[in-house]
């Protein structure tokens, strides 16, 4: 902004002169100070009142207290989890972990995968082609206003619907689904392995440097050299063949029925897969819609400067529509970042474990009710603000740069 | 499910979130109520209960046996006959009872945020509920245990055999404890799938999500039942877990309101065990047993040291019964055997102090 748009007020050489506080009511500034002083003091005596009281009644109505509870072994099952977990031996806190874990899980492949679904729907409903976009709009307005909770009953019973593990689909050798989920076999890590992934390490960054070196090309001779057969070179070949000289080892692990259910390779189970599509497909709607409304925003004349360059439209709508609408995009994301974030609690229903559903298992078995809402405030406290914080960072990274 | 069991699950799956009953519950502990009344009848219970005119009681309402609207949709089970006899003894009137339905993970909070004034939900007494959540016991009025049903067709015939296979089961409960301790115990694995809904996790069952369904073994026999002609694909395993006595519960802080709801209990066993029943308890009228004049009112105070009326327990056994007119009500009609929950003078454990 130039400096002759700014408010005059503002300008330190123009503001009123500084004057010292006088002790009369009508002095605001004095005004102001007794005003929080005041505040402050009634929330201080309200919270000191409610913590008071609760204490009294918790003890009058003989209900635990504390957080010891956390160090006790929990008997409460636990059907999925990222870190080793023996009910009956494990501990509370271990168990809350795990229910964050699982939280997070479903979070952050959720966001990434609604903001995919969401930018590529947003992007189709403005599509030209007739089909493309009534098939998006249909999807759009159906799916949103379904209460979500329904939507992931649904997509639940759909998976319980998937035969039973003895009648396994095998649509690709090593691959099960069952409603038991989905089954794939898994890499057994080998110490080798290690070497293998510095060599991709390094791949990635000589591709990184390659790319820099590339882009300081094309701004001098406005020639672009090709980058992707260096990066295939760097992060596939070359991790390759430190591979082959280490021996080619390979030790998949393949799932196989045994007994109940089959046993290796990795699981995606029912219940986070319901969740995950259900929270995905409703949060895409409003992602799309958002994406659309920020594409619709930049004017129609960049369109047509882009098109006067020769530019064709998938061109257009990445190089110059795009980080344009970005800035009208961006602040509104937050929230539906956030609101998946709250929506995939609704995974109590459809017996996913989160951090929701182990907390409030948690407090139901050891009776600290309010030390358990407390970690669960806790923990939505701290992904919302992370989120927040992250999302106007990147808000003012994208933001308009003037020269 | 019905269209009806449908919007419910929905609904309580809602409402069971995190901030649903628990906030209620919290802002309750947080805020007002606690000690008892000054004045008044010594129970602030009591005193609320009759200034009502209705006892607010906690069942689960979806449970055949237990509690489960009929047609007509009047409330049936031994849990909510429990219900009905403490309001037939504190207000003359067994159907002066509001029935609060509530989940496995949501009813402790309704109870210690004083949102019902009774839970009698299929709810084990144990010795962490008692000290931890704040609550007293009445007695036992079933003897329960941890059972397992599987489908006929995966072929298991003992909870052995179970090793490795996924369960379902209710969150918050004493059955997924007693789950755990028992495999750990005997060095075998599972893989639990919690459903706080009872209808879910029962589909999730009958659509073969799991391998068995864990619940206190007289609801497993309920829900066998209620599967009709496909009973007989479901087989009960012999093996009962743990002990389960389920007992109604109130928040500690209100003796008196323990003893009356305790004594009910109590009242509704000896009358079965001095032979007075629903339908001959008139005939007793002029009876010259002691035992029986003391228990319908015509000898002594007992009512009275209640803070109830003296005829309570004729009340009490003329509008609900006593406890085998209840068994053969609600539990008999599953196909349950009352085995020890007969009255301790025909060898089961059903033992109710001396009423004097
Ligand atoms: N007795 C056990 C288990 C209670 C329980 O899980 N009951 C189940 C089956 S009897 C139930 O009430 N389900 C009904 C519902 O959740 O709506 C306890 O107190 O924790």
């Amino acid at each position: 902004m130039s400096g002759a748009t700014l408010d005059p007020r503002l300008n330190p050489s123009r503001a009123a002169p500084k004057k010292g506080m006088t002790l009369s009511w009508s002095d605001p500034r004095l005004r102001a100070i007794v005003w929080q002083v005041v505040i402050i003091g009634a929330v201080a005596a309200i919270v000191w009142y409610l913590v008071s009281n609760t204490n009294r009644n918790l003890e009058s109505r003989h209900i635990a207290t504390g957080f010891g509870f956390l160090f006790q072994s929990a008997s409460i099952p636990i059907g999925e989890s990222l870190l080793d977990y023996t009910p009956s031996v494990s501990t509370y806190g271990r168990a809350l972990v795990i229910g964050l874990l699982n939280t997070l899980k479903v979070a952050v492949v959720g966001v990434v995968l609604a903001t995919i679904l969401g930018t590529v729907v947003g992007i189709g409903r403005l599509s030209p082609n007739w089909l493309l976009s009534r098939v998006t709009a249909v999807y759009v307005e159906t799916l949103r206003d379904i209460p979500v909770l329904l939507q992931l009953i649904f997509w639940y019973g759909l998976m319980q619907a998937l035969p039973g593990p003895r009648q396994a689909l095998n649509p690709v050798p090593g691959v099960f689904l069952s409603n038991r989920g989905l089954k794939v076999p898994m890499l057994t890590w080998q110490p080798g392995y290690w070497w293998v992934l510095l060599a991709f390490v390094v791949g990635l960054v000589g591709t990184l440097a390659y790319r820099r070196s590339a882009r300081r090309k094309q701004e001098e001779t406005g020639q672009r050299p090709r980058v992707w057969p260096a990066a295939v070179l760097l992060l596939i070949a070359f991790p390759g063949i430190v591979w082959a000289a280490l021996g080619a080892r390979l030790a998949v692990d393949v799932p196989a029925l045994r007994g109940f259910n089959f046993q290796g390779g990795v699981t995606m189970t029912p219940e986070y897969t319901a969740l995950l599509v259900g929270l995905v497909a409703y949060t895409a709607t409003y992602i799309a819609e958002i994406v659309r409304s920020g594409i619709l925003a930049v004017p129609q004349g960049q369109w047509e400067a882009g098109g006067a360059l020769g530019l064709h439209r998938g061109k257009v709508m990445s190089q110059i529509i795009l980080p344009q609408a970005l800035r009208v995009i961006v602040p509104p994301m937050t929230s539906q970042y956030l609101n998946l974030i709250k929506n995939s609690s609704l995974a109590v229903a459809i017996g996913y474990q989160d951090i929701v559903s182990i907390a409030n298992t948690t407090l139901n078995q050891t009776g600290q009710a309010i030390e358990g809402i407390f970690i669960i405030m806790l923990v939505y406290l701290t992904f919302s603000l992370s989120i927040s914080l992250f999302m106007n960072w990147y808000n003012a990274h994208i933001a308009l740069v003037e020269r | 499910m019905t269209e009806r069991g449908f919007t419910r699950s929905a609904h309580r799956a809602v409402g069971a979130k995190i901030f649903g009953g628990l906030l209620a519950g919290l802002l309750a502990v947080v805020g007002f109520g606690g000690s008892a009344h000054a004045q008044g009848s010594g129970s602030a219970t009591l005193d609320a209960v009759k200034a009502r005119g209705q006892l607010v009681c906690g069942v689960s309402g979806d449970v055949a046996g237990f509690s489960l609207p009929d047609s007509k949709g009047v409330m049936q089970g031994i849990d909510a006959e429990v219900c009905r006899a403490v309001a037939a003894a504190v207000l003359g009137d067994p159907s002066k009872v509001k029935f609060v339905p509530l989940t496995t993970q949501n009813r402790f909070t309704a109870l210690q945020s004083g949102e019902i004034d009774l839970l009698s939900r299929e709810t084990t007494w144990t010795l962490g509920r008692q000290a931890s959540l704040g609550f007293l016991f009445a007695p036992t009025y079933f003897y329960d245990g941890t059972g397992f049903l599987v489908k006929k067709s995966l072929g298991v015939s003992d909870v052995k055999q179970l090793d490795g296979a996924t369960i379902c089961v209710q969150p918050g409960t004493s059955t997924e404890l007693a789950i755990a301790d028992y495999f750990r115990a005997n060095n075998l694995k599972f893989t639990p799938i919690e459903i706080e809904n009872l209808q879910q996790i029962q589909q999730a069952f009958l659509s073969g999500r799991c391998d068995a369904y864990s619940t206190d073994s007289s609801a497993l026999a309920g829900f066998r039942y209620t599967q009709g002609d496909k009973a007989s694909d479901f087989v009960l395993l012999p093996t009962i877990i743990s002990k389960e006595p389920l007992a109604p519960a109130v928040r500690k802080g209100d003796d008196k309101w323990f003893d009356i709801v305790q004594w009910v209990l109590f009242a509704m066993m000896t009358a079965e065990e001095l032979g007075v029943s629903q339908s001959n308890v008139d005939t007793f009228a002029t009876s010259t047993v002691p035992d029986v004049r003391r228990l319908l009112g015509a000898d002594g105070d007992l009512g009275k040291a209640l803070g109830l009326d003296n005829k309570w327990a004729y009340n009490v056994v003329k509008q609900v019964g006593n406890m085998g007119d209840v068994w053969n009500r609600a539990i008999a009609p599953l196909g349950v055997p009352r085995g020890i929950n007969a009255p301790w003078t025909k060898g089961g454990l059903e033992y109710a102090p001396p009423m004097r």
